[in-house]
């Protein structure tokens, strides 16, 4: 039995340090890692967690990111519990197996610390990597601050080996701006944890030698529809409501509240801005400034990226006037693919919102209030005509002349 | 263990033993992957943890809704066989410690087979961390000198004047003009505690090769020859016969390599017949028996019997 860890009720811990005591105290099984900024400390303490007899699982020190999450479908093909982190280029190479993980039904949990994409070689922080993997099957879901880091990875490992689930899922936080940036996080005493999260209950498990099973079959055009059809189904249909039951369950034990769709100061907004990762807690710091002006700022962040809460999302932005969809990663040739969730999300409703994209802190380039004040004064401007009066797109925090299309 | 002996005693009984491997499969009349795979599978009676990259034998034989496979088995990609049943055997030590395994009075053995396109090439530093991290597994490679599943491209392992479809004979070409990677040698170089080359023809020194490589501790790597009907080009009735030509003309020698230094030569010809009887036997090198490119035969008797050569003094000074 590992030891146990004795934990404060308040700790200070980074975004990192956060996710590896979620790890240590679900007791995954097998670890399997390639080290890669900015996800690096995870492994590294959970590294730390096992010369110290704090775990007792299995650690694979893999020779790339390919081959370990080739390792952790392995792993969890043979019937346990399985978790490993990476970020960015370490992401990329991971894309192939990240596909085999999610149509193999395989409930592996992934840090992605969020880093950009090379090239230009970056190692900060933007959602290039995240996008990246979104139609790979996984369940994404996205932390704004280290505490959140903390409790989306129990719930990722909770939600995810549901055997109604069975689906991967990767718990998403921003390089260094959550990564390395330390809070005060509010934690669970490991045996509450470990309940919370729940003996893993294998399914197909290799290892169960009585009952021999072959994962990753070849299927055809005879059987191939049906086999993504049904991963498909199982995204849409079941994972919202574990999610929920979690958020629930969750908010019994530690008295904190999560949503599928994070809302503030949304009941009456007339603007709204809708985000991701650490950029939505400053945009609920603008918002509240304006609020105090009399303007009716809200902000809606995405908590749940994949499944993508169409209807939630909908039902948030339905009543407000302008809307502006922020993404971090270049879009390369089209709108952001936040933009692109949201109209998919509103075009068929009564909204008449204005709804316009910002590219904005590529590269881990800061998003100031400064520019989210600027969305809010577009947003105003687009509120008060009922029409496009700024660009459809436009690229906040560049410097250089203004870059805007449509 | 007493069971395996009577099975192993004579071709009859190991043939006609329990199947973990059936039949029913895609690979050609004439595969030697198939017999290969038997031969692995029916050298043990314990459980067995089974990974195939992609390639021939995965696509002949876990073609949804059926599978070939009686035992555990796992397909990922064309790179990644290795790291599938390392990941399987960490997954096993945990549950073992954890006390957590549904069999714990069992100790299953876990086996990847991969083609030379997935072990020479594509997959080729997955199986390198495997063995760096000394995973309690074997890895076999199905070697048959080309990427047969895709129509016949050249690989690392093709030898120097075959013909394939990405190194095609021509007005201008004798075929493939690298030398075949030495992948026993890398394998070792690895300090692998066992390492050795087989072929399916030399069905006792094969299973007496892989019964031992279930016995070691750590990665054990296989470097199995199979002749490949379709694209060495002979008649799916002869793949022993070929075989036969390929071990006795010690293009393809016979030996093991123990913890990285111990080399011992296991099969040795009383009568070693020339190279060019083994590349007459084939249309892969049909072109090769013309007056603008029969040099490449005598190239290729040279290198055989410098190899021979190598490998005797090897075994001799062991180190």
């Amino acid at each position: 039995m590992a030891n146990i860890f004795e934990l404060q009720d308040i700790e200070v811990w980074d975004g990192n340090m956060a996710a590896s005591h979620a790890l240590r105290q679900a007791q995954v099984d097998v670890v399997a890692a390639y080290p890669i900024t900015p996800s690096t400390p995870i492994v590294e303490s959970y590294s730390n967690f096992l010369a110290n007899d704090y775990v007792d699982g299995e650690y694979v020190m893999a020779e790339s990111e390919h081959g370990a999450m080739s390792c952790c479908i392995g792993a969890s093909a043979a019937g346990g519990r399985v978790a490993t982190a990476t970020s960015s280029q370490g992401y990329a190479l991971m894309v192939e197996t990240l596909y085999s993980a999610g149509g193999m039904r395989l409930p592996i949990v992934l840090n992605v610390v969020n880093r950009a994409l090379a090239a230009p070689l970056n190692v900060n922080g933007d959602h290039s990597d995240m996008y990246l993997g979104r139609d790979s099957g996984w369940i994404q879901i996205d932390c704004y601050n280290p505490q959140e880091a903390y409790d989306m990875n129990l719930v990722a490992f909770r939600v995810a080996e549901d055997h109604d689930v069975r689906l991967p899922a990767m718990v998403h936080q921003d390089g260094f701006m959550t990564s390395h940036t330390a809070q005060k996080v509010k934690t669970l005493t490991d045996d509450v944890a470990y309940k919370f999260v729940g003996e893993f209950n294998p399914m197909n498990d290799m290892l169960d030698l009585d009952n021999p099973v072959t994962h990753g079959a070849q299927t055809e055009e005879d059987w191939h529809f049906e086999h993504k059809a049904l991963q498909h189904h199982a995204l849409m249909t079941n994972v919202i409501p574990k999610i929920q039951e979690a958020f629930d369950e969750l908010k019994i034990i530690s008295g904190r509240e999560y949503n599928l769709v994070e809302k503030y100061n949304m009941d009456d907004a007339d603007l709204a801005i809708v985000c991701m990762g650490s950029s939505v807690e400053t945009a609920i710091e603008v918002s509240n400034e304006l609020r105090e002006q009399g303007i009716k700022a809200g902000v809606v962040g995405i908590r749940v990226f994949r499944p993508f809460p169409l209807e939630q999302i909908a039902e948030a932005l339905i009543d407000v006037k302008a809307i502006a969809a922020l993404d971090r990663s270049s879009p390369n040739g089209t709108v952001g693919a936040l933009y692109n969730e949201l109209a998919g999300a509103l075009f068929n409703s009564s909204t008449k919102a204005i709804l316009t994209g910002y590219v904005y802190g590529l590269g881990g380039r800061d998003l100031t209030k400064v520019n989210i004040h600027t969305i809010y004064r577009d947003l105003g401007k687009n509120a008060q005509n009922g029409q496009l009066m700024t660009p459809l797109q436009q690229f906040t925090g560049l410097r250089g002349p203004k870059l805007s299309f449509f | 263990m007493s069971q395996i002996k009577v099975k192993t005693k004579n071709l009859k009984n190991f043939s006609t033993s329990a199947e973990r491997f059936e039949g029913s499969n895609l690979l050609c009349p004439g595969c030697a992957h198939s017999i290969i795979v038997r031969e692995v599978l029916n050298a043990t009676d314990d459980n067995l943890i089974l990974a195939a990259s992609t390639g021939c034998l995965e696509v002949c034989t876990a073609v949804y809704p059926h599978t070939s496979w009686d035992a555990s088995w796992i397909h990922i990609g064309f790179e990644n066989g290795s790291s599938a049943v390392a990941g399987a055997e960490a997954m096993h030590k945990a549950l073992k410690k954890k006390g957590r395994l549904k069999q714990p009075e069992r100790t299953p053995k876990f086996v990847a087979f991969g083609g030379d396109g997935a072990t020479y090439d594509i997959g080729f530093q997955w199986i390198s961390g495997c063995f760096e991290r000394g995973h309690d597994m074997m890895y076999v490679c199905l070697d048959n000198e080309v990427y047969a599943n895709t129509g016949g491209q050249r690989s690392s392992s093709t030898p120097i004047g075959a013909s394939a479809s990405t190194s095609p004979a021509g007005s201008n070409s004798y075929g493939e003009k690298k030398n075949k990677k030495d992948i026993m040698a890398i394998m070792a170089a690895h300090g692998a505690p066992y390492v050795a080359q087989v072929a399916p023809n030399k069905w006792k020194d094969m299973v007496g090769k892989i019964q031992k490589g279930f016995a070691t501790e750590g990665p054990v790597f296989i470097n199995a020859m199979s002749a490949c009907t379709t694209e060495w080009k002979f008649a799916p009735e002869d793949t022993i016969a070929v075989s036969d030509l390929a071990t006795e003309s010690l293009v393809f020698p016979l030996y093991e390599i123990i913890d990285g230094t111990e080399l011992n030569i296991t099969y040795r010809p009383k009568n070693i017949i020339p190279v060019r009887d083994y590349l007459g036997a084939q249309g892969r090198f049909k072109h090769l028996f013309t007056k603008q490119y029969e040099h490449i035969i005598d190239e290729w008797q040279t290198r055989v019997d410098a190899k021979w050569e190598y490998l005797q003094r090897r075994e001799e000074v062991r180190i």
